[in-house]
């Protein structure tokens, strides 16, 4: 993308008139307003604006932001984006997609917009659970998920979005949950990174899988299992009593106690977001024992697919005329002379 | 082809008027190369052609196979040639399994040439031949010319030092040298080939022209008793001008380019490897000055996705692929009619279903093309009928898609997309431009006399306008719920969606096409032959020979299958009776009943091999008993699959 002109607008700028039809108290009116509080913040233009959905209810979004937006097919929206991101590279993508949409049906194309790094935003609302057809479990839904189609309970194991997008050969990791505070800075942070940045939104779905995020993202009380990270500060949580060590026996992380604020008496690790390994880590941390890590996990930028595409169609193009009529005639030709009748 | 007065059962005329030769080898023998080259060198000596490429599924078949056989036909002669042609004049054998699957179409009386250093015990036993075709007598009603082409061009390439094995690889070069001796070609352009194609190997391009060489001087010099006489075939009438070879999958995606440069618009090429459609990823992969992108997505539904927007963007998306690929874009296509923006969708046909022939020809994918979507969900198809019509064909394709905001499907068949023949290259200053719009400014006004956008406000012809992402204060969105229909906004009302689904299917309907002609005969009559696609060249050849023999018969070509021309069914009503050759099991014909209510007889072909001219005239003398000198018989009866595999062409 050329350096965009930081355009003035308002949250009410970003709103459409249309009726959001999203179930009340859905965690995604969270998001909505958390994505139309940031978009003025970081002096977004409506116009180069353009939001990019699936299906499922998290691909609703683009309907209800005033900008361009696209609604398209189950799990297709990475191509979709890539189609349009090579036509138009000055153009502002996010991409929204939801765990069903985006590892399920979309899994393919999500693995290949990440490792391509076609730059652009990629929202993946994560509420382990199929909603807008009705409460099938989904691959991110835990092991035991009673729904309609698992009635005694699920049995296959659940897709780790972050840890599939890590894999993939995403530059960026970030995660949040709809309704914390912090969500705008790591949206903030997704979109000052030049390339694929992925997200992670964990998203209450009120009506089919409650809660079920609880244990770290709940209103109130659970701050403490949550791990904030920030580049060059130490890993700490639970008001700064706990922190995140690496046991160099193990190459693993485990969790501190530290007393009197003395992270570093007590090995806590600082956060290096280029660190792809300890990002790994990060994600892999298993929740109970660990805190949950949110925020950015990871960020390393690399040349963007863009980038790459146009630099190869200038190289091939150079010193070359296009010139139709050289084109149709070029290879071994001959020429036909006199005025002979035309052929029976 | 040569008529029969002209053609001895004995060999090859001197000076025929057209000729049919079919070069016939192990897929690793380079058959491919030489039929290619060979083309080359035709179209340069001034006579028409055409070509039929006949290659294995496999990419090395295991040597010596009969399943590893690729054959290359090319008809050539000094008048229009508009087919392959039928049965070969010569073939050329180098092995026996090549011989064996490939002599039961050879022409009584035809040439063999075979070459014996591959006629070993081994060789033989992977033909399942149990003795020497070439000793047994059991090709005495060919002419027979059988020697050593491996030794002798083993002797050729002597001098460059390559072993045995590289050595045998410039057989088909020697091979090629005795073919052009034989109809009297020049060598140099050939020459000249082999010097850029192994430009960094100098020693193999010198090896290969020796080998040539020598094939050509062994014809030249050697005293070969009997059937190898050298033939001229006279250069055929042609319109002044300049001429190359073509294939259609050249053609197709030159025409793409020329149909972007005339709607004023960079091209936007989403691609996924399928045979045979991959060929018109790889040639507009180097066509990049003309503000092409191609991108090798990670399958056929995000290839189709990503042209599609890149097309939401303002670029021109093409998509190509061949029948199972297409299947997995018509969620896609789906989207793409839904919300209207431009498309072109390639469809290079294969046999089916499923993975089917991938190398083989046929013409199954029509109702896939016109019905095969969910919902109603109508969109323009147009089919090519050769290589060079391919061009023509993108181009409208091009034209339709961006004048009518719809996706528009090209159907070519894996005959046209490898087959080649001469093109007369065409002025592009001549073409009429249709230059793409893009609405940038309010098109509404709402009740208080503000200006407003409509997304979804119509033109005369029903189309949309086109919104680049990017244009200030029309910021709109889209996709594939239904919309209403002016705004775009999501819809569900029942009254809207009537009027949506009629705006669509008004809107495809209403593309202008030309009224339907006659390819060849009267505008009425007794029989209307009616083809589309890939079959015009033996439906064209046989209806001219029923003609001439005074039957009261019409070719009609049908370019435009959805929507047809508004003419077309009173002009079949012409005609007692409509005979429809297809090679699938009678998908036009069912359209032409379903739209025309007209008794369409259905004459098909599922072999993966193209119609041949002969088995079309016979099945056209059905018709007419009361011809003098034809064989007459039975009308066939509807829905009965003629010719059947027993009866049909091998």
């Amino acid at each position: 993308m050329n350096a965009p002109v930081k355009i003035e607008t308002t949250l009410k700028d970003w709103e459409t008139d249309q009726e959001v039809r999203w179930c009340p108290g859905c965690g995604d009116y969270a998001i909505l307003k958390a994505v139309q509080r940031t978009l003025p913040q970081l002096g977004a233009d409506p116009k180069n604006t353009v939001f990019i959905s699936g299906i499922g209810c998290s691909s609703r979004f683009p309907y209800y932001v005033e900008s361009y937006g696209f609604h398209t097919i189950h799990g297709r929206a990475p191509a979709f984006a890539t189609g349009a991101k090579l036509a138009n590279p000055d153009l502002d993508v996010w991409l929204v997609t939801g765990d069903g949409d985006g590892l399920s049906i979309g899994g393919n194309h999500l693995m290949h917009v990440l490792r391509r790094n076609v730059n652009m935003q990629i929202m993946l609302f994560n509420n382990e659970i199929y909603g807008l057809t009705k409460g099938q479990a989904s691959p991110t839904s835990r092991e035991g998920t009673k729904s309609p189609s698992t009635p005694i309970g699920s049995y296959d194991h659940p897709a780790r979005p972050a840890a599939f997008a890590l894999g993939s050969g995403a530059r960026f990791i970030g995660r949040g949950f709809d309704v914390s505070k912090n969500l705008p800075d790591v949206l903030k942070a997704a979109h000052a990174h030049r390339g694929a940045a992925f997200i992670e939104i964990f998203q209450n779905c009120i009506v089919y899988n409650k809660d079920v995020f609880n244990d770290f993202a709940a209103p109130k009380g659970a701050e403490d299992q949550q791990l904030w990270l920030e580049d060059g500060k130490p890993m700490l949580f639970a008001k700064d009593t706990k922190g995140i060590a690496l046991n160099r026996e193990t190459l693993s992380l485990e969790v501190v106690d530290v007393t009197d604020g003395d992270w570093e008496a007590a090995g806590v690790i600082v956060h290096d977001v280029t660190n792809r390994s300890v990002a790994h880590m990060l994600i892999e941390m298993p929740f109970g024992p660990f805190p949950m890590a949110l925020g950015v996990l990871y960020d390393d930028p690399r040349p963007t697919f863009e980038d790459a595409v146009i630099a190869e169609r200038n190289k091939a193009s150079e010193g070359k005329e296009a010139n139709l009529a050289k084109l149709l005639g070029k290879g071994q030709t001959w020429t036909v002379d006199g005025t002979a009748e035309d052929p029976v | 082809m040569a008529t029969a007065a002209s053609l001895p059962q004995d060999g090859v005329p001197a000076s025929p008027d057209a000729i049919v030769v079919r070069f016939a080898g192990d897929s690793g023998d380079g058959m491919q190369l030489t039929g290619g080259q060979f083309t080359l060198s035709t179209a340069l000596a001034g006579n028409d052609l055409a070509t039929f490429p006949d290659f294995p599924a496999e990419i090395r078949a295991p040597q010596g196979t009969l399943f590893g056989v690729s054959a290359f036909q090319i008809n050539f002669g000094s008048r229009s040639i508009n087919t392959a042609g039928d049965a070969p004049d010569v073939l050329v054998a180098m092995n026996p399994a090549a011989l064996k699957v490939n002599l039961a179409a050879l022409k009584p009386g035809g040439l063999i040439i075979a070459d014996t250093g591959a006629f070993t015990k081994r060789n033989l036993d992977k033909a399942k031949y149990d003795a020497n075709p070439l000793e047994d007598g059991s090709l005495a009603k060919y002419d027979l010319l059988a020697f050593d082409i491996s030794e002798k061009t083993i002797e050729a390439v002597k001098p460059f030092g390559l072993g045995n094995k590289d050595a045998l690889r410039s057989k088909n070069m020697w091979t090629l040298g005795l073919a052009l001796w034989m109809f009297d070609r020049d060598r140099e352009p050939i020459h000249e080939w082999l010097k850029q194609k192994f430009k960094s190997k100098p020693e193999i391009a010198d090896a290969n022209i020796a080998a040539l060489d020598a094939g050509h001087a062994y014809g030249e010099t050697a005293e070969l008793a009997g059937p190898l006489k050298q033939v001229h075939v006279d250069p055929v009438p042609t319109a002044p001008g300049l001429y190359r070879t073509v294939t259609g999958a050249e053609a197709v995606s030159l025409g793409l380019v020329a149909g972007a440069q005339l709607a004023e618009l960079p091209m936007f090429f989403g691609g996924y490897p399928i045979t045979p459609a991959s060929a018109i990823l790889h040639h507009l992969a180097r066509l990049k000055e003309f503000g092409v992108t191609t991108f090798q997505a990670e399958d056929e539904i995000a290839a189709i996705c990503a042209a599609i927007g890149a097309s939401y963007a303002g670029q021109l998306g093409v998509t190509s692929s061949s029948g199972p690929g297409i299947a997995l874009k018509t969620e896609a296509i789906g989207l793409g009619i839904m919300t209207e923006l431009p498309l072109v969708i390639v469809n290079s046909q294969r046999g089916g279903p499923s993975t089917g022939l991938p190398t083989k020809t046929e013409q199954s994918d029509l109702y896939q093309a016109v019905y095969g979507r969910n919902g109603d969900a109508p969109m323009p198809v147009i089919a090519a009928c050769s290589p060079s019509d391919a061009f023509e064909v993108a181009i409208e394709a091009c034209r339709i898609a961006t004048q009518y905001m719809t996706p528009v499907m090209l159907l070519t068949d894996g005959y046209i997309a490898n087959a080649a023949e001469p093109w007369k290259v065409p002025d592009p200053s001549t073409f009429e431009p249709f230059p793409a719009k893009f609405l940038t400014e309010k098109n509404g006004t709402d009740e208080e006399g503000n200006a407003t956008f409509l997304p979804y406000k119509r033109d005369e012809k029903g189309a949309r306008p086109w919104v680049k992402p990017g244009t200030p204060e029309l910021m709109h969105r889209i996709g594939g719920i239904e919309k209403h229909e002016l705004t775009g906004n999501i819809d569900y009302s029942p009254d809207n969606h009537q009027r949506m689904t009629d705006a669509r299917k008004n809107k495809v309907e209403g593309v202008k096409v030309p009224d339907q002609e006659v390819a060849l005969g009267e505008t009425s009559g007794k029989l209307a032959v009616v083809g589309w696609g890939s079959t015009y060249g033996p439906i064209h050849q046989a209806v001219r020979r029923s003609i001439e023999k005074g039957c009261s018969v019409s070719h009609i070509h049908v370019r435009h299958i959805w929507p047809m021309p508004k003419n077309l069914g009173d002009l079949l009503r012409g005609f007692d009776h409509v005979l429809v050759p297809e090679m699938n099991t009678g998908q036009f014909k069912t359209v032409l009943r379903d739209q025309f209510l007209v008794d369409a007889q259905p004459l098909t072909k599922t072999s993966g091999q193209p119609f041949q001219i002969a088995e079309l005239e016979a099945e056209i003398a059905k018709f007419f008993d009361d011809i003098p000198g034809n064989e007459g018989g039975q009308v066939p009866a509807n829905d009965q699959q003629l010719p059947s595999t027993e009866g049909g062409a091998k």
